[in-house]
């Protein structure tokens, strides 16, 4: 009994508790874009096309199942031809396809144009994370950097207990793409791996990050915002887990964040030359393990048996520097494990090899330098 | 030696008995019912799958299972649903009925027959053990989808993949081997006065049916055979390091992949058009059309495989060859439904359970068939593309379509196999918790899926919790509905019901198989039947 009432409880939270977290939405949302408006346009035709449809089909089988029953005393009749009307319901559906083809025709051409961008974004999927390097095309800026979900403890039963359920709870990342409002902006698509695909609902854009190729597509928002989105092809075992998150700035801002991407990169540059403290290597590689290796490594290091090695008093971690550092620059082949040469600057990679040496009871007491780092690449 | 002979010419039903009698059946009926009960079984096992997927997704969170494990368990739930249901229960359906339905005393092969069945255990035997390992800790079974795209699938797949080909070629073979024998069978052992268009609406859906897995299981065969030159023999068909190309995979694999949904879906058009008429008391609506109708869906199955993989950056002119040719497909589906419609129009209307879900597919599967129109609209597409509602898409023509028919199936015929009557209302509880329970499942994706949840995920973000929630009481639900129709199955076989079925079984039933007796003897039609 009480167990029915906890049930009824539940059902009923479940139905009124949802005007908080926007819950129970039912339609596509037209988004910020001309694609995503005209997704939405064609969307909303087609299926309320096919309602109009469903009532007279559903409806004829409706009054038929009602008024032709044998309980009542219907008789069968003989009608089981008529070319008129075989032919009516061949020719009418053909005509209702030529309506829906062509807008929806209009639009996706519409959508292939990526000709005259003023910007190109390239976006590069990784096992799980995503790559956006703006360092592409008309008014290239040197800047690329890594967006990986906040929360890595998400990503496990034993500590996705953990983590806050609250409205950023897998939607959101270290660092965002940043775009400008009211730019045309070519996005260059492709994977350092397996296919992920790009999506952002709001600007009706899906792409597919494929390894070898690059995909096009083009956006241009008219407002600022923060704008979410999610990987939508099957990447392997945390494809759930890298979302996509875009900032669009007024033109002003968004040079202003350029400008501040870029005295980060140089204070990046200098202190790569610089001889670092252990503490300090230490302090800075929990934070790189934490968005970057804790993922499949765990942050107890025990990593997941049979899936991902530990590195907590593993052969690697505890042996030779040399071959520690070879794996984490040049990854291993047919593993998850990347290379992370390119994608960590060397101060990152000195730092977060020293932790994973001296962390977790490791206790080597190596230290890596940058410039061993610099000198093994 | 004679007296053997002798014996078997005086007692005309004799069957052989032990495990003997199914090890090495050549017999249309028992091979048949081996391949119901395999079916049977295997829908048990998936559908178990699907339960820990939905009791993992029924909140935000990870409560049951790991990631890895979830890919899975999403991987191994579709290839049982597709290779071990669904295709299983038509070819066993096939074996029972087409011979009787044309009035031939067996299948055209039937040593074949015994083997392409027998191959089907080993297959999936295999293909489970991988899932097995891997709960008890050794290696990842599976964890590509049952798409398994490359490169997931081949430079980043778990040592499991090499049993997973082989399973799929021994399927593969099994499938091929069947479709031989159904259009052998057809073609060669119809009676005396059959011709092709007085044939049975399921006959020619199978002979259909059995034209295409013919042209498409060697495509998957040769896609799982690159798959594995690729991971073992140094090739790079699907490798972009080494001038490969991982859209081809998805290019050959929905090569298969489309007909393979009509191979999923022709057959339950063809139960659904046996049963409407019988239960109607009126010819069907359009014999001929419905003929053409199924023609033209194979032969336009062939024609729209890139409708899956309009994101992959198809040139723009390939985009929309494959929107309009996806679109004409709602032309023959749509005859076939206004022909359903108008059988049932004006006619004397029953409904006895087969007729209950003969129904319910027609409203259901059309409901699959609308949302089928409105994905392959491209920039649609681009916003429904691997969310919930494909997933929604793709149940309500599989689970109420596909699924469905087979079960009005087997209702319809099992007064035939068995001589008993099914239990009339354990099948309307049946049917009526299983199709309030289907939508409660199944209708909530769709708002999940145009609200932006992705498939294939283990955990969400909140905005989803409620519509999850609903669907997984809904799975629940259904799940365990199906032990009814388990019980009421078993039952019957045993002779449990009451009531005996005669050999007309329904009022307003047509065709060869309902003039011989219920059971329907061991074997049937020695001598040919004459059709007038």
């Amino acid at each position: 009994m009480s167990a029915a009432i906890r049930v009824a409880g539940l059902i009923s939270l479940l139905l009124f508790s949802a005007q908080s977290m926007a819950g129970y939405q039912l339609n596509m949302k037209p988004g910020v874009t001309s694609f995503s408006q005209g997704a939405y346009e064609i969307h909303t035709m087609v299926m309320w096309i096919c309602v109009a449809i469903g009532v007279v089909v559903f409806g004829a089988m409706l009054y038929s199942i009602i008024n032709h029953r044998k309980s009542k005393g219907a008789v069968a009749s003989d009608f089981h031809e008529s070319t008129a009307l075989e032919l009516a319901w061949t020719i009418v559906p053909f005509l209702i396809l030529i309506v829906m083809a062509i807008p929806a025709t209009r639009i996706l051409l519409d959508m292939e144009d990526v000709s005259n961008p003023d910007l190109s974004i390239k976006i590069t999927g990784y096992q799980w994370k995503w790559n956006y390097d703006y360092n592409v095309g008309e008014n290239a800026q040197d800047i690329s950097f890594f967006s990986n979900i906040t929360t890595p403890d998400a990503l496990h039963k034993s500590t996705n207990g953990g983590v806050a359920k609250d409205k950023d709870y897998l939607i959101e990342v270290d660092k965002k793409l940043v775009i400008p409002t009211n730019k045309k902006i070519r996005l260059l698509i492709t994977s350092n791996d397996v296919i992920h695909a790009w999506w952002v609902p709001a600007f009706g854009v899906k792409k597919d990050a494929i390894p070898g190729f690059i995909n096009e597509s083009w956006i241009n928002v008219p407002e600022p915002g923060i704008y979410r989105g999610k990987c939508a092809e099957l990447c392997g075992a945390n494809h759930g887990f890298m979302p996509v998150v875009v900032e669009a700035k007024s033109e002003a801002d968004y040079n202003a964040w350029i400008a501040s991407q870029k005295a980060v990169a140089t204070a990046a540059a200098a202190s790569a030359n610089k001889t670092w403290t252990k503490e300090d290597l230490m302090a800075q590689g929990e934070k790189v393990y934490a968005t970057t290796c804790a993922a499949c490594h765990q942050a107890s290091g025990a990593g997941i048996p049979n899936v991902f090695p530990a590195l907590k008093g593993s052969a690697i971690a505890t042996g030779p520097v040399a071959k520690h550092l070879n794996i984490v620059l040049h990854g291993v082949t047919g593993t998850a494990m990347q290379a992370f040469a390119g994608q960590m600057n060397d101060a990152d990679l000195a730092a977060v090899i020293t932790y994973e040496r001296n962390a977790w009871g490791n206790n080597t007491g190596d230290m890596v330098q940058p410039s061993d780092v610099k000198a093994a690449r | 030696m004679s007296a053997v002979i002798e014996e078997h010419h005086d007692h005309h039903d004799h069957k052989p008995t032990g495990i003997g009698r199914w090890l090495f059946s050549t017999n249309h009926k028992d091979i048949g019912t081996m391949y119901l009960w395999f079916s049977f079984i295997m829908f048990f096992i998936g559908g178990a799958l699907a339960l820990v997927i939905r009791a993992e997704l029924f909140e935000p969170g990870l409560q049951f299972v790991e990631p890895e494990l979830f890919n899975q368990l999403t991987t191994l739930h579709g290839l049982i649903m597709v290779f071990g249901v669904i295709m299983p229960a038509f070819v066993g359906l096939a074996n029972w009925m087409i011979p009787m339905m044309i009035g031939a005393p067996d299948m055209a092969l039937p040593r074949m027959n015994n083997w392409s069945f027998w191959l089907l255990p080993g297959a999936f035997g295999l293909l489970i053990a991988s899932l097995v390992m891997s709960l008890m800790g050794m290696g990842s079974a599976p964890n590509f989808g049952w798409t398994f795209y490359a490169p997931l699938s081949t430079t980043y797949g778990p040592a499991s993949t090499d049993y997973f080909i082989f399973s799929v070629h021994m399927m593969g073979i099994s499938s091929i081997m069947g479709a031989i024998n159904i259009i052998a069978t057809i073609m060669n052992m119809r009676a005396p006065g059959m011709t092709y268009m007085k044939m049975p609406i399921f006959v020619w859906t199978w002979f259909i049916t059995a034209y295409l897995l013919i042209a498409v299981m060697p495509v998957l065969a040769g896609v799982v055979t690159m798959m594995l030159t690729d991971r073992h023999f140094g090739t790079s068909f699907f490798n972009a390091a080494g001038g490969g190309d991982p859209v081809l995979f998805q290019h050959v694999f929905w090569f298969f992949g489309h007909p393979e949904v009509y191979i999923m879906i022709l057959p339950s058009f063809g139960i659904i058009s046996q049963i409407v008429p019988t239960f109607a008391r009126k010819k069907i609506f359009g014999y001929s059309s419905m003929v053409y109708a199924t023609a033209s869906i194979a032969f336009l199955s062939f024609i729209v495989w890139a409708h899956h993989m309009f994101t992959t950056g198809m040139p723009v002119a390939g985009e929309l060859f494959f929107m309009y040719a996806t679109m004409l497909i709602a032309v023959p589906t749509g005859v076939k439904v206004f022909n359903w419609v108008s059988t049932m129009w004006r006619g004397s209307l029953s409904f006895e359970t087969p007729m209950l879900f003969a129904i319910a597919f027609i409203f259901l599967f059309t409901i699959g068939g609308f949302t089928g129109l409105m994905l392959c609209i491209v920039p649609a597409d681009f916003q429904y593309h691997d969310t919930y509602f494909v997933v929604a898409h793709f149940h309500y023509v599989l689970v109420t379509g596909a699924a469905f028919g087979i079960m009005a199936g087997v209702y319809y015929w099992i007064p035939k196999w068995t001589g008993n009557m099914y239990d009339e209302t354990l099948g309307k509880w049946h049917f009526w918790l299983s199709v309030i329970s289907v939508n409660v499942l199944f209708f909530p994706m769709h708002f999940l899926g145009l609200a932006g949840m992705p498939r294939r995920i283990p955990d969400y973000s909140l905005q989803f919790a409620e519509f999850n929630a609903v669907a997984s009481i809904g799975a629940f639900v259904f799940g365990f509905t199906q032990l009814i129709f388990l019980y009421n199955v078993i039952k019957t076989a045993r002779g449990k019901t009451s009531v005996k079925a005669t050999s007309q079984v329904w009022e307003g039933a047509e065709g060869l198989e309902w003039t011989l007796p219920s059971p329907a003897p061991f074997h049937s039609f020695t001598t040919p039947p004459q059709v007038k």
